[in-house]
């Protein structure tokens, strides 16, 4: 979109910029580069109040200009978000910072990582069924990943990764590209899984599966909710069925309902059995009570057993994260008779509730900073993936910590919840550009084979474009701290 | 995925960020949780068509108030148009005031109807303030912005008669006709500091061929100042240029303190700077 001498439309809000060639838009985050339209993301600098200093002004402590100079009172460190690459001329990173931190010289190795080979892995905090192992996860028709194993309270997805971006057909790629863009950056996307559900995800929030937004991540299963609560139900109801699609538990049958001396209620679940009380598939997977398909409790009664079972029985059939809840009483004949649950029992039921954690989706990104990356660090890269190794290198990922995998490799794990926002960028290729910092001591950048020659004073920043102040987000370790000199 | 308008707590999850294009506002209300939260929901709910009802009437926007005013169908353009309305003996376009005015327009979404003690709208250093009898608020003053910290502070009280506070300068997001680093002005509220930012700063200047100026369309193809020389670079200046350069913005902030459009106004230029408005003679210890 093209017109008259160079310029650029840009069709990223309603305001319709049209930028000339080298000039941003009104917002700044895009431009004209080279005649298309591209993010032109100031470098992001976090800063933290120095220990001995109190909280910030507020009127200081917006985002805003930043002048080139340090800010006496505070502590500041240069992240990648906006930093640009040197990809893939095997030049020196964009920034290579010293500071000095507790009398030690520090340097940070400042860059926006092209990452060919990355993904993300989504675990989504949820019982309901989103779709068989290895089923493919759908973005605007696309396969973008897959469903993986199932965790405690969770499913994961993989998503991405290389073979989605470079490996398939083009629209494969640009698809999978836009939504590892739009998790990254903590916007919502629009999954689906074949043979399964469609869900609504976005990092830091709960996920909307089959256009039902989840609020609770179960307990436990079936066994452990009969196992936290068996105390507070005894004496208030004669049976506990908790519902699950993992483990189905039967109180009086289970451990715990022995343990208290309940008598046997002789109402039998389907299902497989496990151990005494605790049964495996009662139903089929689902968006029902407990992740299963059921909607009416009752159709997972086997039978009750008339030799054992007496009339008045009373019956609380729950889910494993007391969403759902009905009160049974036996009449005459054994049959159950659906009546209204109790006070004692309303408290208890809600008291499950109350222990499930607010279910969230979180995304990981994941990465392999490998080739070039690494020379725009050191002339011997593998020297700085011992450095890593050897944690005498701190990897962040636009600030935020980072678990780096063992084995060869610089292969980096990070929540993208704890790193700035908007802080990704993509590629052509399709590639996703993601913010990276390698902070070491000077001495060890020295002995790795650093570009020394390259070593700028932070104040540099400044000359080479526009800086975005913000604040450091409490709870990341700080990079030059204690762990950060460890040797 | 294309982005409409966001809104996010900051890590702190005490301030609310509202983004949508150009329009990048940080806001914080203080009072009881509830009232905030209700506070935060009103804002984000007025949010939602900011910037769509802005960009219907933005032609109209970036053409020079005449003698005859112009009437908007928008609030946020009313504001606009009734803030540069008073300036309209110099040229100047209701954009001169459209950060401001989003902040005030905000401002009023967010207090209306609730129990705050206080609140502000920063829409990227133009600030609209909300006070209940007795609050208070310190604006930190940055004479030097070169050092980038703060040279003084002002407290804005209840019971005077100013609301916003507005920062403009050569080399931030906008176009200026001058050269200063910072004019930061007081007024009633933050559409009129920060129409009178723009023009005060606009009027710190002198010709020197130190400074590189293009016109602004060259930059800009829909700039609302048209031709208009603006100013790409400044390269080093004697003392004497700096001090022509201050005592003619001061003219243009003097001339608007008597006529009551501000409050006051701190001017900076090169690390010399110079303060208008009795009130904040005080406020920047340096400047006496």
């Amino acid at each position: 979109m093209t017109d008259e001498a160079g310029i650029v439309v840009c069709d990223a809000c309603p305001v319709l910029c049209r930028i000339r060639p080298g000039r941003t838009g009104a917002c700044g985050r895009y431009g004209n580069a080279d005649g298309a339209l591209a993010r032109m993301d100031p470098v992001v600098l976090a800063r933290r109040a120095a220990e001995s200093e109190g909280k910030f002004v507020p009127f200081l402590s917006q985002a805003g200009q930043w002048d080139g100079s340090l800010v006496p009172q505070t502590e500041t460190f240069l992240t990648g978000v906006g930093a640009g690459t040197t990809y893939p001329d095997y030049k020196p990173a964009p920034f290579i910072v010293s500071s000095r931190h507790r009398g030690v010289d520090m340097v940070t190795v400042v860059t926006e990582g092209i990452f060919s080979y990355c993904g993300l892995k989504l675990k989504v905090d949820t019982d309901r069924y989103i779709g068989p192992e290895q089923a493919a996860v759908r973005c605007e028709g696309e396969q973008v990943g897959h469903v993986t194993t199932a965790e405690y309270g969770s499913q994961m997805m993989a998503l991405g990764g290389v073979r989605h971006l470079t490996g398939g057909s083009k629209k494969e790629g640009n698809v999978t590209c836009r939504m590892m863009l739009a998790l990254c950056n903590k916007e919502r996307v629009e999954l689906t899984v074949d043979g399964g559900a469609g869900l609504s995800v976005q990092a830091g929030k709960p996920p909307v599966i089959n256009d039902v937004e989840e609020a609770r991540m179960r307990v436990g299963c079936g066994s452990a909710t009969i196992g936290m609560f068996a105390r507070q139900w005894y004496g208030k109801v004669d049976e506990v069925i908790v519902v699950d699609d993992h483990i189905t538990g039967v109180l009086t049958e289970h451990q715990a309902g022995r343990f208290l001396g309940m008598p046997p209620s002789g109402i039998r679940v389907r299902g497989r059995k496990s151990t005494p009380g605790r049964y495996f598939q009662v139903a089929e997977p689902g968006t029902g009570w407990g992740g299963t398909d059921i909607t009416d409790p009752l159709t997972i009664l086997e039978k009750i057993d008339p030799k054992t079972a007496r009339a008045g029985l009373r019956l609380l059939m729950v889910s494993t994260t007391g969403e759902d809840a009905a009160y049974f009483v036996l009449d005459d004949d054994l049959e159950p008779v659906p009546a209204e649950l109790p006070d004692p029992l309303v408290g208890v039921v809600e008291r499950i509730g109350e222990n499930c954690e607010p279910a969230l989706v979180s995304v990981l990104f994941m990465a392999g900073a490998g080739g070039s990356l690494r020379a725009g660090v050191t002339e011997n890269p593998v020297r700085l993936t011992r450095s890593v190794k050897e944690s005498r290198t701190r990897v962040t990922c636009g600030g935020a910590p980072v678990y780096v995998w063992p084995g060869g490799g610089i292969t980096i794990l990070a929540d993208v919840m704890r790193m700035p926002d908007n802080a990704f960028g993509y590629v052509p290729t399709p590639a996703l550009v993601g913010p990276i910092e390698f902070t070491l001591r000077l001495d060890d950048y020295r002995a790795l084979g650093g570009h020394m020659d390259d070593v700028r004073d932070l104040g540099v920043v400044g000359e080479k474009g526009a800086v975005q102040v913000t604040e450091w987000r409490a709870g990341n370790p700080w990079p030059f701290g204690p762990d950060g000199e460890a040797r | 995925m294309a982005a409409g308008p966001q809104a996010a707590l900051l890590p702190d999850g005490r301030r609310l960020h509202l983004n949508h294009g150009p329009i990048d506002l940080v806001i914080e209300a203080f009072g009881a949780e509830r009232e905030v939260t209700r506070a935060y929901e009103q804002a984000v709910e007025r949010f939602s068509d900011i910037l769509e009802t802005l960009v219907a009437e933005l032609p109209e926007l970036r053409r020079p108030v005449g003698d005859m005013p112009h009437v908007f169908a928008g609030p946020v353009a009313r504001r606009m148009a009734a803030a540069v309305w008073w300036h309209r003996g110099v040229r100047v376009t209701p954009m001169a005031a459209v950060a401001g005015a989003v902040a005030d327009e905000m401002l009023a979404a967010l207090t209306a109807g609730r129990r705050l003690d206080r609140a502000y709208v920063n829409d990227g250093g133009d600030i609209a303030l909300y006070l209940a009898p007795g609050a208070g608020f310190e604006v930190g003053l940055a004479a030097r912005p070169a050092r980038a910290g703060l040279d003084g502070s002002f407290t804005v009280t209840a019971k005077m008669p100013l609301r916003g506070v507005a920062t403009s300068g050569q080399g931030g997001r906008s176009f200026s006709l001058g050269i200063a680093d910072a004019v930061t002005v007081l007024a009633a509220d933050a559409a009129a500091a920060d129409v009178a930012a723009t023009l005060i700063a606009n009027a710190v200047d002198l010709d020197h061929p130190a400074i590189e100026r293009r016109p602004a369309r060259a930059l800009d193809p829909d700039s609302d100042l048209g031709d208009l020389p603006v100013t790409v670079a400044v390269g080093a200046l004697d003392e004497e240029a700096v001090m022509t350069a201050l005592t003619g913005g001061e003219a243009a902030a003097r001339s608007m303190l008597s006529a009551g459009l501000i409050f006051g106004a701190v001017l900076a230029l090169n690390g010399q700077f110079r303060v208008v408005g009795d009130a904040l003679a005080h406020a920047l210890p340096a400047a006496a």
